[in-house]
C-alpha cells in the first residue's frame, strides 16, 4: 500500500562530478517478490513501501543515489514484472521505462537486476528480455541468507561468465553482500569498471514471445551453477494451519478482530497523551499572548481544526503497523486466497483483490493499483468500487462518533468492545457496499469473461523493524504534510468565515457569520438525515478530504464555547442525536468525499465520465441510505 | 496459446484430478492465449512438473507447486489445465 497521493518524485540535481557526461539514471528491474523495494530503500534511503506482495508497486519511485565518488544519479524502482511484454499497466510502464519511451524520464544509463537467489531458475526468465536491451547490467541475486539455510549453493563466477554480466549474490534485507554494487555504481558513474565489462552478450538470448524457451533457457543457465535450495519447511508448515479448511477462515476473522479491537484501545492512551499536548499548547497560547484576532486565530481556528485531527495520528499509525506486519510476513497472499470465494460470487476476478486491499489505507494508490488488471470493463470496475472500502481517512470520523455515541462494554470479554464492534461493522458496510455495486456493474454495463485468479504465494518472511519504521515514518509524513497544507487552509479559511461580516467591527454569533449562512442554507436538504447546520458545513469542507470534518467541527465549537472546551466528544453529544449519529456514519461510508480520489480517477480513466457517475451514485447511494438509518434509528429508539 | 491441437488429450486427466502431495507432468493448456502466457511464466510449462499442494478453505483456489513456487489458481482454471502422466 503505497502513499496517498503519491507521485513521481524525480529529484534531478547536477552531477557535481562534472567531467560524466551529465546525469545518470539507473533502473531497477525485477519479478514482484524479489525484493526490489527493500533494496531501493537501502541504496537510497529514500522512504517507500516494501511488500511482500505480487504487483503492488504500480507507480515507479524514484530517489537519489550516491556514489563513494560523490557523483549523484536518479534510482527509478519500477514495477514488479514477470516479462517485459507490455501485457497490463504495470508492465508497460516498466516496458517503457527501460525502452526510454516513457516521457518525462530518460532512457535508463544501466540496469540494476534483481532476482530471488531462492527462486533462481523461474526468475532468469526475466533476465532474457532485461539483458537483451543491451544495457550495462548488475544482476543482484537477492535473499542470499535465505538460500543458505535452505541448503542452496550458487556459483556467481559461472552464472557471470554464463550471462556475459557481473553478478551478485547478496542480501538486501541484512544489508550484506553490497559492496560489488556500489562498485557497479562507481564504475557507471564515471569511474573506470571493475574487472569484467558490464554489457551483455546478446548471442543465443531467446525471445520472449516464446516462453518455453525462455524457460528452457533459464533451467540451462542456472544449471550446474545454482542448487535449489529445499522448499521453506517453515511455509509449508505455516500454510497447513493459515489455509486450513477449520482454522484457516477462524484465524483469519482473529486477525481481523484482534487489528481493530487494538487500533481502538491500543491506540488510546497515546491518543489522549497527544490530545492533552494539544490541549496544554493551546492553553498557553490563550495565556501568553495578548488578547487579538490573531490570538483567537490561532486558539480556535488553527489550533483547535488542525490539532483535532492531529490526535488520530497514534491511531492511524497502528492500523499502517498491523497493514504492514500482514503484508510484509506474506500473511496478505493467503488472505486474498481465503477471500477469493466471496470474490468471485460477485463477479470479481482475483486480482481485484490487491487494490481493493490497498483501498483500506487510502483509495488513491488503491485505484493506481488496478493497472495490474489487463480488462479494461474489470479495471473500471475496480476503480469504481474502491473508495467504498473503509480508507484511512474516515477513521477519525468513525472513531470520533462511536466514542460519543457508543458506550464501551466487552461483547467477547477482552477481545472484542462494542465500540471495535461498531468499527467493524463499518467496515463491513463498506465492504458490502462495493461487493453490491460491483454484482450490479459486472451483470450489466461492465460484463465480462473476466481473467482467472492467479497468485503466486511468496514465502513467509519475518517483517523487519526497519521497513515497518520507514512505512509508518512515511505515513505520518503524509498525514502531518496534509495536516499543513489541506486541514490548516480549512481550518484558517473556515474561522475567517465564521467571522465575517464584521457588525459595528465585532464579529457576528457564529450562527449569522458566513459559514453559519452557508451551513444555514444547506440545512434543510440534510435535515432529514438529522443534520443541522454545523454538520452541514462540515460535510461541505469535507468535500476537500474526509476528516477536515473533525477538524471543522473542532473550529466552529472551538469558537462557540466560552471558556474552555470539554471536548469535541462532548460538544456533538450535544449537537446530534443519536439517529444522526448512525446517519453520519453511513454517510461517510459510502460518500465520495474526496477531491485526490476524484481526480485520480479521472487521470486513470481518461475522462469525466466515469469519476462523474462514481460521485453522484456515491452521494446519492450515502443520502437514501443515511435519511433510511437516521428514521430507523429514531424510530427503534422511540 | 494452443499447445498442440490432439483431440485425445481433451480425455486426459486435469489438474483437478491431483490428490494433495500427487505429482505429474504438464501436456496442454486448453486456455486462451492471454491466460496460457500467463500461467507458462509462473512455470505452467508443457514437459515440466507440477504437484497438488492444497487447497484454499473451501476448496477454491487451489495451490500447485511448479518450479520451487506455490502458486494459486480456481478450480475452473485447473480443470482446463491437462496432464501427461502420472508419476
Amino acid at each position: 500500500m503505497s502513499d496517498c497521493h503519491s507521485s513521481p518524485s524525480t529529484s534531478v540535481a547536477g552531477s557535481p562530478n562534472g567531467a560524466s557526461s551529465g546525469h545518470k539514471t539507473i533502473a531497477l528491474v525485477g519479478p514482484p517478490n524479489a525484493g526490489k523495494t527493500t533494496l531501493f530503500n537501502r541504496l537510497t534511503g529514500l522512504r517507500q513501501k516494501v511488500a511482500n506482495y505480487p504487483g503492488v508497486t504500480v507507480e515507479h519511485h524514484a530517489g537519489k543515489l550516491h556514489s563513494r565518488t560523490g557523483a549523484t544519479a536518479d534510482l527509478i524502482d519500477l514495477p514488479g514484472i514477470y516479462s517485459l511484454e507490455p501485457r497490463s499497466e504495470d508492465e508497460r510502464v516498466t516496458h517503457d521505462v527501460l525502452r526510454g519511451e516513457m516521457a518525462g524520464i530518460p532512457r535508463p544509463d544501466a540496469i540494476l537486476l534483481i532476482l530471488d537467489a531462492t527462486n533462481l531458475s523461474r526468475h532468469l526468465v526475466v533476465a532474457a528480455p532485461v539483458l537483451s536491451l543491451g544495457l550495462p547490467t548488475l544482476v543482484i541475486l537477492n535473499m542470499a541468507d535465505d538460500l543458505r539455510e535452505r541448503g542452496g549453493t550458487l556459483e556467481t563466477a559461472e552464472l557471470s561468465q554464463r550471462l556475459g554480466v557481473p553478478v551478485v549474490l547478496a542480501s538486501a534485507a541484512k544489508g550484506e553482500g553490497l559492496e560489488p554494487v556500489f562498485e557497479f555504481l562507481d564504475g557507471t558513474l564515471g569511474v573506470p569498471p571493475p574487472a569484467g565489462s558490464p554489457f551483455p552478450i546478446l548471442n543465443n538470448l531467446p525471445s520472449m514471445n516464446d516462453v518455453p524457451a525462455c524457460r528452457a533457457w533459464a533451467t540451462r543457465v542456472s544449471q550446474g551453477a545454482w542448487k535449489a535450495p529445499l522448499p521453506s519447511v517453515w511455509s509449508r508448515r505455516l500454510d497447513a494451519v493459515f489455509l486450513h479448511p477449520l482454522a484457516g477462515p477462524l484465524i483469519f476473522a482473529l486477525v481481523v478482530v484482534i487489528v481493530f479491537q487494538a487500533i481502538f484501545t491500543g491506540a488510546t492512551p497515546l491518543m489522549d497523551g497527544v490530545e492533552g499536548l494539544i490541549g496544554n499548547f493551546g492553553k498557553w497560547v490563550a495565556t501568553t499572548l495578548p488578547e487579538s484576532s490573531w490570538r483567537d486565530l490561532l486558539t480556535e481556528g488553527v489550533i483547535a481544526g488542525v490539532g483535532g485531527v492531529v490526535v488520530f495520528l497514534p491511531q492511524i499509525l497502528l492500523l499502517f503497523l498491523f497493514i504492514g506486519i500482514l503484508e510484509d510476513s506474506g500473511y496478505l497472499a493467503r488472505a486474498a486466497l481465503i477471500a477469493d470465494r466471496t470474490m468471485a460470487r460477485f463477479g470479481l476476478q482475483g486480482k481485484s483483490f490487491i487494490p481493493l486491499l490497498s483501498a483500506y489505507a487510502c483509495a488513491v494508490p488503491a485505484i493506481m493499483a488496478t493497472r495490474t488488471i489487463e480488462n479494461k470493463r474489470d479495471r473500471i470496475a475496480t476503480i469504481l468500487i474502491a473508495p467504498f472500502m473503509t480508507c484511512s481517512a474516515r477513521l477519525p470520523v468513525y472513531t470520533l462518533v462511536i466514542a460519543a455515541f457508543i458506550p464501551e462494554r466487552p461483547l467477547l470479554g477482552h477481545l472484542l468492545g462494542t465500540r471495535a464492534a461498531a468499527m467493524i461493522g463499518l467496515y463491513a458496510l463498506g465492504f458490502l457496499a462495493a461487493l453490491l455495486t460491483a454484482r450490479a456493474l459486472k451483470s450489466s454495463v461492465l460484463r465480462s469473461d473476466g481473467t482467472p485468479f492467479l497468485l503466486e504465494l511468496p514465502s513467509y518472511r519475518w517483517p523487519t523493524v526497519r521497513s515497518l519504521g520507514l512505512r509508518l515514518y512515511d505515513r505520518a509524513m503524509v498525514f502531518l504534510k496534509r495536516a499543513g497544507t489541506i486541514i490548516l487552509a480549512c481550518a484558517i479559511g473556515l474561522w475567517i468565515m465564521a467571522h465575517l461580516p464584521l457588525n459595528h467591527g465585532k464579529p457576528p454569533e457564529i450562527r449569522d457569520s458566513l459559514a453559519g449562512s452557508i451551513g444555514r442554507t444547506v440545512e434543510p436538504v440534510i435535515a432529514p438525515l438529522g443534520f443541522n447546520w454545523k454538520i452541514g458545513i462540515g460535510l461541505i469542507t469535507s468535500l476537500a478530504a474526509r476528516e477536515v470534518i473533525v477538524g471543522t467541527l473542532g473550529t466552529i465549537y472551538g469558537i462557540e464555547s466560552e471558556e474552555d472546551t470539554k471536548g469535541l466528544t462532548a460538544a456533538l453529544q450535544k449537537d446530534l442525536t443519536p439517529g444522526g449519529a448512525v446517519a453520519l456514519l453511513v454517510f461517510f461510508a459510502f460518500a465520495m468525499q474526496c477531491m485526490s480520489t476524484v481526480a485520480v480517477v479521472k487521470r486513470e480513466t481518461g475522462g469525466w465520465k466515469w469519476p462523474v457517475v462514481q460521485f453522484s451514485y456515491m452521494t446519492g447511494l450515502a443520502y437514501v441510505c443515511a435519511f433510511a438509518a437516521n428514521r430507523i434509528v429514531t424510530a427503534w429508539l422511540g | 496459446m494452443q499447445i498442440s491441437g490432439n483431440s485425445r488429450l481433451a480425455h486426459r486427466a486435469t489438474l483437478l484430478d491431483l490428490a494433495p502431495g500427487e505429482e505429474a507432468t504438464l501436456a496442454e493448456l486448453s486456455l486462451p492465449e492471454e491466460i496460457a502466457h500467463r500461467l507458462m511464466i509462473l512455470g505452467f510449462v508443457p514437459g515440466s512438473s507440477v504437484s497438488y499442494t492444497r487447497s484454499a478453505p473451501g476448496g477454491d483456489p487451489r495451490v500447485y507447486r511448479v518450479d520451487g513456487a506455490d502458486v494459486a489458481l480456481r478450480g475452473e482454471t485447473a480443470s482446463h489445465i491437462h496432464l501427461e502422466r502420472r508419476m
